[in-house]
């Protein structure tokens, strides 16, 4: 977590360090054009373009991205485990520079003034249809799930806003997670309101061990037969309501993928993709493990890398989140061989491209109904609010004192949820702010009693689904946010022994395991849980409050990692 | 129990010497014999304890289930089929009953 | 099977009713107890006597992490010819954490073509399922797997 005073320290050497007034002549030396970002050197005969966990954001938004993202094992040290300085000392990528900010936090809140918000679906349609223009024939695009959560507009359009925007894009086949959070019946509805495929091989019936979903689709682009096989997030029904979806089982079903591939070269696949929302650790083993692949885009853990990442013979590309890059994957497929490629994942970078017209106009009419409401103006921040990261962020900070106060608890928790824009300091806070950190199917605020030692088992096994060596064994997402207690994480220990010096915050003491502490919580996944929706309950929070200043809520030691 | 009513999924037809998939289920509570009722009393232990399959009267397979098994039970395996016949499943209950299922199998050239 | 045409959906029947585990983490534990490991090994001895298994040729397959630790689905299964003479007589199911480490024993014959087999099985805790294969020449292969039964909820 920045301290406020880390936060001033920061921008005032940006300060010292650019002079007053020269960000904006920097920014016309450095400024970013739509052809620049295109810019590609075209390789082969098939482009793969990939967007992955849009989260349903629609119009440009900033994103932050994480400056904690700690690998274990043996992925320690490793790409997507870099961030800040040794992301870009990795990557050779000069700090300042519109890539640096694209890809790391580091001095986030200049750089975001100089270039601008990221994403808009009208800007990212932009660059498809170029693409799709100068390889005709050649190009699929494809997306990775976590297109239809997100924002206040999907939630009570229940992903049917993002149905009409995939298919604007052309979208041509899909995988899922967050989808599911809307009950198998919806879900139902979207695969047929798609026209496209909505794979998941990897989701059997709980009745008789059958698939439910398409586990691959074939195309021909540029005269080579590739297969897409989708791979839908194989914890939805851990990490979301499984009541939701009683009758789908999920799981990463390593074999099932093996055999997937199999049936795909033995139908004459030339190219095998697969379309994963597994997270990237777990793509990472799983292309170890099962020969046959040639790309894995992967998803859900969010990640942006500027390169491909090669594992064995397949290439692993993280195509990042919520809009705010486009990959572009271009191979030379001969001989049911990848012979070449290039790559390069494309910072979308709202201010330098034209927005589609045609896009743009559907996005109005989309949002039109909900426009009051999403500008409705609560308050004020005065610091950067981001979430992204594996423990706290300063928009989890201030739900957990939304939560401890609009609830009277004394300990809250918040999921390690890794969607949800970030907000540049000295900005007004609007109600869709709030909603794109919170709006879900199950948003409400439970108040329950919890004994110090239940809430270690918590955090133990929230840690474990993060931190276990073994990627098959992690659910993704971030470390739960904790408000009103602090506590002490060694990343490298084993289950039941990473927390320690558990802190009440109120008195100072050590967390008692014998005593009941009032807890406050939001998005169980339990069915029948009742209370508020938190949204209501952060909006309230930021109108009584008028301006944010960082709250002071969990405090995490992290050790090791 | 009256409601005991097995459902299974067995291919009508199968070629000679071909290796067809069995999959099939039954509805059953299997209590484990580890639960206590609401007053505290053990709730004593009822499950399907064996489960097997002849094909033409012939020993295919067969199954000790213990209370780990889920409710319900679901087991699905495999016939090497190299003759037209019957397949013959039946469900042992601890309390002595009898549960069972039928299907014909034709082998086609 | 869901697909996007209308013509080759298919419905999905009902499933059986599954219960939700309580946020707050009632019974869970990192790792079975010893009593349940004894347990476990004792079973063993029962069923394959003093033969040492060896590691390999046994499959199990089951998810890494439960998504309902009443209902786990498992598929065990040895490649093996499945001839008069060569062949998969049984594989046994074992869990180290449960109140009881019988799980299920299920006896092949070369008629069923494939030794491979699938049920659903409950796990009270995070534990290891263990697969105890003995074949028609008397050797015994074994192959363990965890599975993690988890508070869930917090991630995405």
């Amino acid at each position: 977590m920045v301290s406020r005073r880390d936060f001033l320290t920061l921008t005032a050497a940006a300060a010292a360090i650019l002079g007053p007034g020269r960000a904006g002549r920097l920014a016309a030396q450095d400024r970013l054009t739509e052809t620049e970002l295109l810019a590609f050197k075209p390789v082969g005969n098939v482009t793969i373009l990939h967007l992955t966990d849009l989260h349903a954001q629609l119009v440009p938004i900033w994103f932050r991205e994480p400056s904690t993202n700690i690998g274990v094992g043996e992925v320690r040290g490793l790409p997507p485990h870099l961030t800040g300085k040794d992301f870009l000392a990795h990557f050779g990528i000069a700090p300042g520079t519109a890539q640096a900010h694209a890809f790391t936090d580091q001095d986030f809140v200049e750089l975001a003034r100089r270039y601008g918000k990221v994403g808009g679906i009208d800007r990212i349609a932009t660059l498809v249809k170029a693409i799709r223009a100068e390889r005709d024939g050649r190009t699929l695009l494809l997306d990775g799930g976590d297109a239809m959560q997100g924002s206040w507009v999907t939630l009570q359009r229940k992903g049917a806003d993002m149905v009409a925007v995939l298919r604007a894009l052309g979208v041509e086949a899909m995988t899922a997670h967050w989808e599911f959070t809307y009950g198998a019946e919806r879900v139902k509805e979207i695969v047929e309101e798609l026209g496209f495929p909505f794979l998941g091989g990897n989701v059997l019936d709980t009745e008789w061990e059958e698939p439910v979903f398409e586990s691959t689709a074939f195309f021909e682009r540029g005269g080579v037969k590739i297969a897409v096989i989708g791979q839908a997030f194989p914890y939805t029904p851990v990490s979301n309501p499984r009541w939701m979806i009683p009758q789908w089982s999920f799981g990463i079903r390593e074999e099932r993928v093996a055999q997937h591939v199999e049936n795909a070269r033995a139908e004459g696949a030339e190219l095998v993709v697969l379309l994963s929302h597994n997270g990237f650790d777990v793509d990472r083993k799983l292309v170890s493990r099962v020969p046959g692949i040639d790309v894995v885009l992967t998803g859900h853990t969010h990640d942006a890398l500027p390169q491909a990442l090669l594992v064995g013979k397949t290439l692993v590309v993280g195509s990042g989140s919520n809009g705010k890059f486009l990959a572009r994957l271009d191979l030379d497929v001969r001989d049911g061989e990848v012979k070449d490629y290039a790559f390069k994942l494309i910072p979308v970078f709202a201010d330098a491209i034209r927005p589609d017209r045609e896009t743009a106009k559907l996005i109005d009419e989309l949002r039109a109904p909900f426009r009051a409401e999403l500008d409705r103006v609560l308050g004020h921040t005065n610091s950067l609010l981001y979430r992204r990261g594996n423990f706290q962020g300063s928009w989890d900070d201030l739900i957990c004192e939304a939560l401890l106060e609009q609830r009277d608890a004394e300990i809250a928790l918040s999921p390690g949820f890794r969607w949800g824009p970030t907000l540049l300091p000295d900005q007004p806070i609007r109600m869709e702010d709030v909603w794109a950190q919170t709006a879900m199917t199950y948003p409400q605020v439970y108040r329950i009693e919890m004994t110090g030692a239940q809430l270690k088992e918590v955090l133990e096994d929230v840690a474990d689904n993060i931190f276990n060596t073994d990627p098959y064994y992690q659910g993704g997402g971030d470390m739960v946010r904790v408000g009103g207690m602090g506590f002490t994480i060694d990343v490298d220990q084993p289950i039941g022994r990473r927390i320690s010096e558990m802190t009440f915050l109120k008195t100072g003491q050590p967390i008692d395991p014998a005593r009941r502490y009032v807890v406050a919580g939001w998005a169980s996944v339990n069915e029948g849980v009742e209370g508020p929706p938190v949204w209501e309950l952060v909006a309230r929070h930021i109108e009584a409050r008028k301006v944010i200043d960082l709250p002071k809520a969990g405090r995490v030691v992290v050790k090791g990692g | 129990m009256t409601d005991v009513k097995p459902r299974i999924k067995v291919p009508k037809t199968a070629k000679k010497g071909e290796i067809v998939e069995i999959k099939t289920l039954v509805s059953h509570v299997m209590e484990s014999g580890q639960r206590k009722d609401a007053q505290g009393n053990p709730i004593p232990r009822k499950i399907i304890n064996r489960f097997t399959c002849e094909y033409n009267g012939k020993p295919v397979c067969e199954m000790v289930l213990h209370p780990a098994i889920s409710a319900n039970p679901y087991i699905s395996f495999f016939l090497k089929v190299e003759e037209s016949g019957t397949l013959a499943m039946a469900w042992h209950d601890d309390d002595g009953s009898v549960y069972k299922a039928e299907s014909k199998i034709d082998v086609t050239a | 099977m869901i697909r996007s045409s209308a013509a080759s959906r298919r419905t999905v029947i009902k499933a059986m009713g599954a219960g939700a585990l309580a946020m707050g983490g009632v019974g869970l534990a990192a790792a079975p107890a010893r009593a349940d490991l004894a347990k476990a090994q004792k079973l063993l001895k029962e069923l394959i006597g003093d033969k040492a298994p060896q590691e390999g040729k046994v499959r199990l397959e089951m998810p890494q992490i439960a998504e309902n630790g009443q209902t786990v689905p498992l598929t065990a299964a040895v490649d093996s010819p499945m001839t008069a003479d060569n062949y998969c007589k049984v594989i046994h199911i074992l869990a180290d954490g449960n109140p009881e480490a019988g799980v299920c024993s299920f006896k092949f014959t070369p008629s069923s073509g494939r030794a491979e087999f699938s049920t659903r099985m409950r796990l009270a805790q995070t534990q290891n399922v263990w697969a105890v294969a003995e074949m028609s020449d008397g050797s015994v292969w074994m192959t363990k797997t965890e599975v993690k039964v988890t508070i869930g909820g917090c991630g995405g």
